[in-house]
């Protein structure tokens, strides 16, 4: 259940990110999902990928700073109680949520998380059943 | 033009020679018998007071550099007990260790009187109001000017740097005629009475006597223009005694060196050979009169060339150029000097960053600005702005705090910096001097 998202840090300049994504592109990688936390100097781009370990490979040689974050992935209808659901289960439980983003496929949302303690989040959310994606689910999105 | 010391200031050359040389003889007698450090190496040499009988005789002693003062930390190369000394002042060294100078009584004399000779080549007398906007403290600036500017007669403000409004007002409302502090600083506060709106005929303003950072002709003239008065050139260093080592006149065509209390040589900085009167190289000096911290052929790395004609202004006192660089890598920022290798000391210390840097030198609105560029060490990335944001601030105030500098720090993807292939590029300056 624990999925490997990509994290790259990068410099505020332009180019940068067209820069990861050609590296990427050049080995026929697929992104299943992205966000960008920026501030005003540097950011950090988040990227499930096909390959992830393949993927940080290829960047490292490219002199990207990058690293593998565990996440985890729950699908649930797009509606915002839902979000709000998951959220409150996990808060509950006192695990906190660094950081998530989310995307819509039909009617269904794909909600990425990154908490405090992945294992505890899982369970909660399995408790709960909430239904969470495996890698491979993700990447055949 | 009035000279504060005729006797000296107006000595023809034969005459300053021969104060020299028997000043020069009775200093390496005193650190060849109470400082241990200067006997070895006289000994090493060969060396004993004997051999030192006139100026000429100088080339043939050691010299003195910053490390031998910092190995020596912090009293080890005075020359009296401590219990002659009145006063310490200290700045900033490269591996956290200032530079420690001691003051006798009689140091605390002389200095004051180099300071109302500067003060006085400078147009200043008893009627003046001298604003002094150094910092006061370690740092020399501000009481090397203050003691000066009580010893001529005149009435002094120790204002210390900073608190630009309260600057201002004070300017005007106790009609101050002398300013004293860095030239960065005054063409700032030039800036800040323009936008405050007082009209220049409100302030008594006169002169200024700046110093304690490299500045250009083109700032002077900045700087004349701005506040509409004549900007005088001072040149010190703390080892040495702090400002009034030289200073310019009126003329303002080089900066007379105090030279029978400071013997100046030029030598070049790699064969370490004294160059003949007129060439630029190093300038290296030797205290002649100096009773607490005596300096023999002390290397200042300061590039610069000096002058022996006589002055238009009538002092006959040496004249160096401004300087125009510096033999090694230190930066000199706001008037607080800067190396390289103290801002890598500080990154060592961390192991969340990489020891790879580059320290970029610039000057907006007059101020000097530091910003220091590190990479993130992919050991230490974690994907978190909040985590990478403490460890900019952490460094920030590791910097500030060691260093006595505010550094804007940036974080930058690894390999960006250049690596060193023998001399790596650490430093961009961009100011112009």
């Amino acid at each position: 259940m624990i999925i490997h998202q990509l994290s790259i840090f990068l410099e505020n300049k332009s180019g940068r990110l067209t820069e990861v994504l050609e590296a990427l592109g050049e080995e026929n990688i697929r992104i299943t999902a992205l966000s960008v936390a920026d501030t005003t100097e540097f950011g950090i781009l988040r990227l499930i990928v096909s390959e992830p370990e393949k993927a940080r490979e290829l960047l490292k040689k490219q002199n990207f700073t990058v690293n593998l974050t565990e996440v985890i992935s729950v699908m649930a209808p797009n509606e915002a109680k839902h979000y709000a659901k998951i959220l409150r289960i996990l808060s509950d439980l006192d695990i906190s949520v660094e950081y998530t983003y989310a995307f819509s496929v039909g009617d269904k949302s794909i909600i990425i998380l990154r908490c405090s303690n992945t294992e505890d989040a899982i369970k909660a959310l399995k408790s709960h059943e909430m239904e969470l994606l495996k890698a491979s689910d993700l990447y055949k999105i | 033009m009035e000279i504060w010391n005729r006797h000296f200031e107006c000595m023809d050359r034969d005459g300053i020679r021969h104060v020299q040389s028997e000043r020069l003889r009775e200093t390496v007698e005193r650190v060849y018998f109470n400082v241990p450090y200067y006997r070895n190496r006289m000994q090493e040499a060969g060396l004993g007071p004997e051999n030192i009988q006139t100026i000429d005789d100088l080339a043939k002693l050691p010299f003195t550099t910053k490390p031998d003062l910092r190995d020596n930390y912090p009293f080890g190369l005075f020359a009296v007990p401590m219990s002659e000394i009145v006063r310490l002042h200290a700045s900033s060294g490269t591996t956290g260790k200032p530079t420690v100078v001691g003051y006798t009584r009689n140091d605390i004399s002389t200095w004051s009187e180099v300071m109302a000779r500067t003060l006085t080549s400078a147009g200043a007398n008893k009627n003046d109001f001298i604003q002094v906007a150094y910092g006061y403290g370690l740092f020399t600036g501000g009481l090397g000017l203050h003691y000066g500017g009580e010893k001529i007669g005149a009435s002094v403000i120790p204002i210390s740097g900073g608190n630009t409004s309260r600057q201002i007002q004070l300017m005007k409302d106790f009609g101050s005629t002398v300013l004293a502090c860095t030239p960065s600083y005054a063409l700032y506060l030039a800036e800040a009475i323009q936008e405050s709106g007082i009209k220049r005929d409100d302030l008594k303003l006169r002169v200024g006597v700046f110093g304690a950072e490299p500045w250009t002709e083109n700032m002077r003239r900045e700087i004349e223009d701005k506040l509409k008065i004549k900007a005088i050139d001072i040149y010190g260093l703390s080892e040495v005694i702090g400002p009034g080592v030289a200073s310019e006149c009126l003329v303002q065509e080089g900066l007379h060196i105090n030279e029978d209390h400071f013997y100046p040589e030029i030598i070049d900085p790699v064969t370490l050979k004294v160059l003949p009167a007129g060439s630029t190289g190093e300038l290296v000096f030797t205290t002649l009169t100096k009773e607490g911290l005596p300096l023999i052929r002390y290397r200042t790395r300061d590039l610069t060339r000096l002058i022996y004609d006589k002055c238009k202004c009538g002092r006959t006192m040496v004249r160096m150029d401004k300087c125009l660089g510096r033999s090694d890598d230190m930066l000199i920022i706001r008037g607080v000097n800067l190396f390289p290798s103290q801002v890598e000391s500080v990154l060592l210390e961390m192991s969340e960053i990489k020891p790879h840097y580059l320290l970029i030198v610039d000057r907006v609105n007059n101020l000097d600005t530091l910003e220091l560029k590190v990479e993130v060490d992919e050991a230490f990335f974690q994907d978190k702005i909040s985590q990478l944001e403490s460890l900019r601030q952490k460094l920030q105030n590791n910097l500030e705090n060691s260093l006595g500098l505010a550094i804007k720090v940036t974080l930058v993807e690894p390999k960006i910096i250049e690596r060193s292939e023998g001399k790596s590029k650490r430093v961009i300056d961009k100011r112009k001097f």
